[in-house]
């Protein structure tokens, strides 16, 4: 190990190229992040999408995140105004307008085209541009729930319908929770007959992609019917042909 | 340092285009010199290889409503270019729920 970090260190100094952020960049600065770590996108990645992984305060939203992402996960915040600022700044209270809130995500790459972005945030907001920012473009999202507070479910369910983000719910099993019926727990949450609702471990890589799964299947159920009918299951080879980013929206 | 320094107190930028998940890529023709030290700390983070707007955000530590600024400035001086989709390629949702299924049933 001796001389491989001084060699690194002088790469990353003399060269702009080798990607290793100036001085002061928190995370990315350790000074390999060369494409070859897994930092950057694959350099075929065409589409990116994302899911959002909602719930309450401490429900296992970022260890969720953290089990599956193939990057170390990664926090950023945004910074949000509540609709109806305006008439608060009028009345000379201003600071209560806005709120912080940390947004945690991951990224998947699922084939030589197409990343997936998971990003985890809290759900009980109604501050409208935070919402409007990461639901617009989302396939879906998954709701995280705690059977010890499934109350506490309700206010983002809520936000989700009234934004029209079709989600399914994920009991994250924690070891000291009690064992609930899924019939009981989706009468207590009042979930549509349609709406999946699973058991995961947050924690686990296998259990936690399951989850994620039954959101997705249920997604593609939702658009059968509407949309491409024509849309064939069988064009599994069709990576190659040129997929657009739908996320981007000049169109 | 407060976001509006970095920012020229702006909180807005440019182009409202940028979302979350839409992919960077930083030209690597063109000069750094004159750039702030967050555009030019933000280039050279893109220059290696491409990542998306959260990832810009949450590897230089700033909020995203700030990195978006400073994004917008840079694809306006032909710094920073979004992978942009090919209109007539796009894939219905459909077929990109279909691939995320199939990608995701492939990790197991």
């Amino acid at each position: 190990m001796g001389s491989a970090p001084a060699s690194e260190a002088a790469l990353s100094a003399g060269t702009p190229s080798a990607g290793s952020p100036s001085a002061g960049i928190p995370s990315a600065g350790a000074s390999s992040s060369g494409a070859s770590d897994g930092v950057y996108l694959a350099s075929g990645v065409q589409t990116a999408v994302k899911l959002l992984i909602v719930g309450h305060f401490a429900v296992g939203k970022t260890t969720f995140v953290g089990a599956l992402s193939e990057i170390r996960p990664l926090r950023t915040e945004e910074v949000m105004t509540q609709a109806g600022a305006l008439v608060d700044d009028l009345a000379g209270t201003k600071d209560k307008t806005t709120t912080t809130v940390a947004l945690d995500f991951g990224r998947l790459t699922l084939n030589d085209s197409l990343v997936l972005y998971l990003f985890g945030t809290p759900g009980q907001q109604r501050f409208t541009e935070l919402w409007q920012d990461m639901t617009r473009g989302a396939l879906g999202a998954l709701v995280l729930a705690d059977t010890r507070r499934l109350g506490q479910s309700f206010d983002v369910m809520g936000v989700l319908e009234e934004l029209g983000l079709p989600y399914a719910v994920a009991l994250n099993d924690f070891d000291d929770a009690p064992e609930h019926d899924l019939g009981e727990v989706r009468e207590a949450l009042d979930l549509l007959p349609e709406t999946p609702l699973v058991r995961c471990d947050a924690r686990d890589r296998i259990s936690s992609t399951h989850a994620l799964i039954a959101l997705v299947e249920y997604l593609l159920t939702r658009n059968a019917g509407s949309a491409d009918s024509s849309a064939d299951d069988s064009a599994d080879d069709s990576a190659g042909d040129g997929a657009g980013d739908s996320e981007l929206e000049h169109a | 340092m407060r976001p509006y320094v970095v920012t020229d107190g702006r909180s807005h930028p440019t182009r409202n285009t940028l979302d979350l998940v839409t992919l960077l890529i930083a030209a690597d023709d063109l000069p750094l010199t004159g750039l702030s030290p967050e555009k030019r700390a933000l280039m050279e983070l893109c220059r290696p290889g491409a990542l998306s707007v959260a990832e810009v955000a949450g590897h230089l530590a700033l909020p995203v409503s700030v990195t978006k600024v400073l994004i917008a400035d840079l694809m306006d001086s032909g710094h920073i270019v979004t992978r942009a989709p090919i209109p007539s390629a796009r894939p219905s949702e459909t077929r990109i729920l279909q691939e995320v299924l199939d990608g995701l049933r492939a990790r197991l």
